[in-house]
């Protein structure tokens, strides 16, 4: 199937600042890709060139199969954007929010009023319809910005860290509507560094760092390439522990105190540790892409 | 700047439309300036004032003073509204508000959003001068039917004010800054432009700054045509508005899109 979007030594500079440093990707239609990396990684420089807030440096972006460079506007038309700040019409209410969104689209007065009860019906706003953007929490802002973004029935919805800074209960619900929408064909852009956000929403993703794509893949392939099965985190390990853990030819690190050791078969090898007598705290978990993020990323904090 | 031209579409009325939206909701605050300032203005400048003001010669007619400064009122709100609504109204929409930000998402280019945010300016202009109109029409103050021509320079003026407005919106850091051109720019128009005086009056460094003042050919026109008496004589002043004013509205799309595109 063609792309819905191609990627070609994508580049953005801001001045000396290089955000993106030439990376290739493309997305399949139906598709939900993710975007990860720590802050400053150019994630959100990226979706911002896909929906051409930002201009393209260099290299090739292609959406739908036109160049976004010379077709921002058709391209626009068909894509939805869920952008990182809370930008919804203070001035009006939920619902009028929604109804002059889509009269940029050109959607006439009657069908944008139709969309806007319809999407109000789906994400169960009826409540909330005839309120003021500043009575609304902040987990029901970012609701509202998945839901203006789709006034247009977009054939790609870009999420920009849709779920930052939302307690579990909003983040689950809006994970609930993505996977519905993801169910009715909507091809979807996911920018995150929420790991569990990107293992439980995205087909394939992409891990960014300084600007460049380190890594690519399936969530789970990405886990078992990189980290394996389980992981033990150990406290201060004893000596004999963790020449039981080299004997093992398991691999490990240490951060901060605590010793993470990599392996196929953490059962066994806890056993063993165990029979060392370690005294210290031990933990047996399965290993998850967020082990896979601090591999390729580092432990060191950004910004 | 052909580019600039080309990007602009008939999107642009939907931003337009937004603000006249967000304006309907509030109208009784955004209506009432235009129809009860007159009244003050008549009462402060006709009945106290021009008491002490002897009749005043203007392009060789002899006037008494209501009948002289109404029209320069009338030029005043087409400054003031324009100005002030793409100063700071697009500049809370544009920093604040974020406002743009999320109409740049959809197939609105930037050039529309700020042509839609000048012509909303001057549309603001011409619905208070319209009204201000009405209103000083009951006093007998201007001749009709050139009065009308009023409307029609309130549009075509607050285009060129609100750019004249939207390039401090673009190159001003803070909203605190926009003291400084409301200072030295707006508050010398206002008085110096012939809006309560003759510019005649002025010494000869005087009368060569309001030649070059926007308002004061504002007003030229605005008076020409309330009193009846609008001739090829105004013509300069018609074409330095249409002039000034395509030329603002160029700078001020260039300048707001240099300051949002990175």
């Amino acid at each position: 199937m063609e792309p819905i979007l191609t990627a070609a030594n994508l580049t953005k500079r801001y001045g000396d600042l290089t955000a993106v440093a030439g990376i290739d990707f493309d997305i399949a239609p139906g598709e939900c890709f993710g975007l990860l990396g720590p802050n400053g990684a150019g994630k959100t420089s990226t979706a911002k060139m896909i929906y051409a807030a930002v201009p393209v440096t260099g290299g090739c972006l292609c959406v739908f199969g036109r160049d976004i460079t010379r077709h921002a506007r058709e391209i626009k038309k068909l894509i939805g954007v869920c952008p990182q700040d809370v930008n919804l019409d203070q001035d009006f209410s939920v619902l009028k929010n929604l109804i002059v969104y889509a009269r940029y689209f050109g959607i006439g007065a009657a069908e944008a009023r139709r969309k806007a009860e319809e999407l109000i019906e789906f994400f169960q706003l009826g409540d909330k319809r005839d309120r003021k953007i500043e009575s609304l929490s902040g987990g029901m802002k970012k609701r509202l910005l998945v839901v203006r973004a789709l006034v247009n029935d977009p054939r790609l919805l870009i999420l920009d860290e849709p779920t930052a800074g939302l307690d579990p209960q909003a983040r689950h619900q809006i994970w609930e509507k993505v996977r519905q929408l993801k169910k009715n064909g909507t091809t979807i852009v996911l920018t995150t560094h929420y790991m569990e956000e990107a293992a439980v929403l995205c087909d394939r993703l992409a891990i960014m760092d300084r600007g460049r794509i380190v890594e690519r893949g399936r969530p789970a392939d990405l886990v078992a390439r990189h980290i394996g099965r389980d992981v033990i985190e150990i406290e201060d390990p004893s000596p004999a522990a963790l020449e039981e853990i080299e004997a093992a030819g398991a691999r490990h690190e240490t951060f901060a105190g605590r010793t993470y050791v990599y392996t196929e078969d953490g059962r066994e090898l806890i056993a063993r540790i165990a029979r060392e007598g370690q005294a210290g705290h031990v933990v047996l978990r399965q290993a998850g892409l967020e082990d896979v993020f601090l591999k390729l990323t580092g432990r060191q904090l950004r910004e | 700047m052909i580019a600039l031209l080309r990007n602009i579409s008939y999107r642009a009325a939907y931003v337009w439309r937004r603000n006249l939206d967000v304006n309907l909701v509030t109208w009784q605050t955004n209506f009432l300036p235009p129809i009860l300032e007159p009244l003050l203005y008549i009462v402060a400048f006709g009945f106290m004032l021009g008491r002490y003001v002897e009749r005043i010669a203007w392009a060789g007619i002899e006037l008494d003073f209501l009948t002289f400064v109404a029209p320069g009122m009338i030029s005043v709100a087409i400054l003031y509204h324009s100005t002030f609504e793409c100063m700071y109204g697009s500049f809370v929409r544009m920093y604040y508000q974020k406002t743009f930000d999320a109409i740049i998402a959809t197939p609105l280019l930037i050039e529309d959003v700020i042509a839609g945010e000048i012509l909303w300016a001057a549309s603001k202009s011409f619905f208070a001068a319209s009204i201000m109109l009405v209103i000083v029409s009951f006093f007998g103050l201007v001749e009709y039917p050139s009065g009308l021509v009023i409307v029609l320079l309130a549009f075509v003026g607050g285009v060129m004010f609100g750019s004249f407005g939207m390039i401090f919106a673009a190159i001003c850091p803070s909203i605190d800054t926009m003291n400084l051109p409301v200072f030295l720019a707006v508050t010398p128009m206002f008085l110096f432009s012939g809006t309560f005086f003759p510019v005649e009056g002025l010494p000869a460094w005087g009368r060569a700054i309001a030649a070059v003042s926007p308002l004061t050919h504002v007003v030229a026109v605005a008076r020409a045509a309330s009193l009846g008496v609008l001739s090829t004589a105004f013509l300069p002043s018609a074409l330095y508005i249409v002039a000034v004013g395509a030329g603002l509205f160029l700078l001020a799309v260039h300048l707001m899109k240099r300051r949002l595109v990175k």
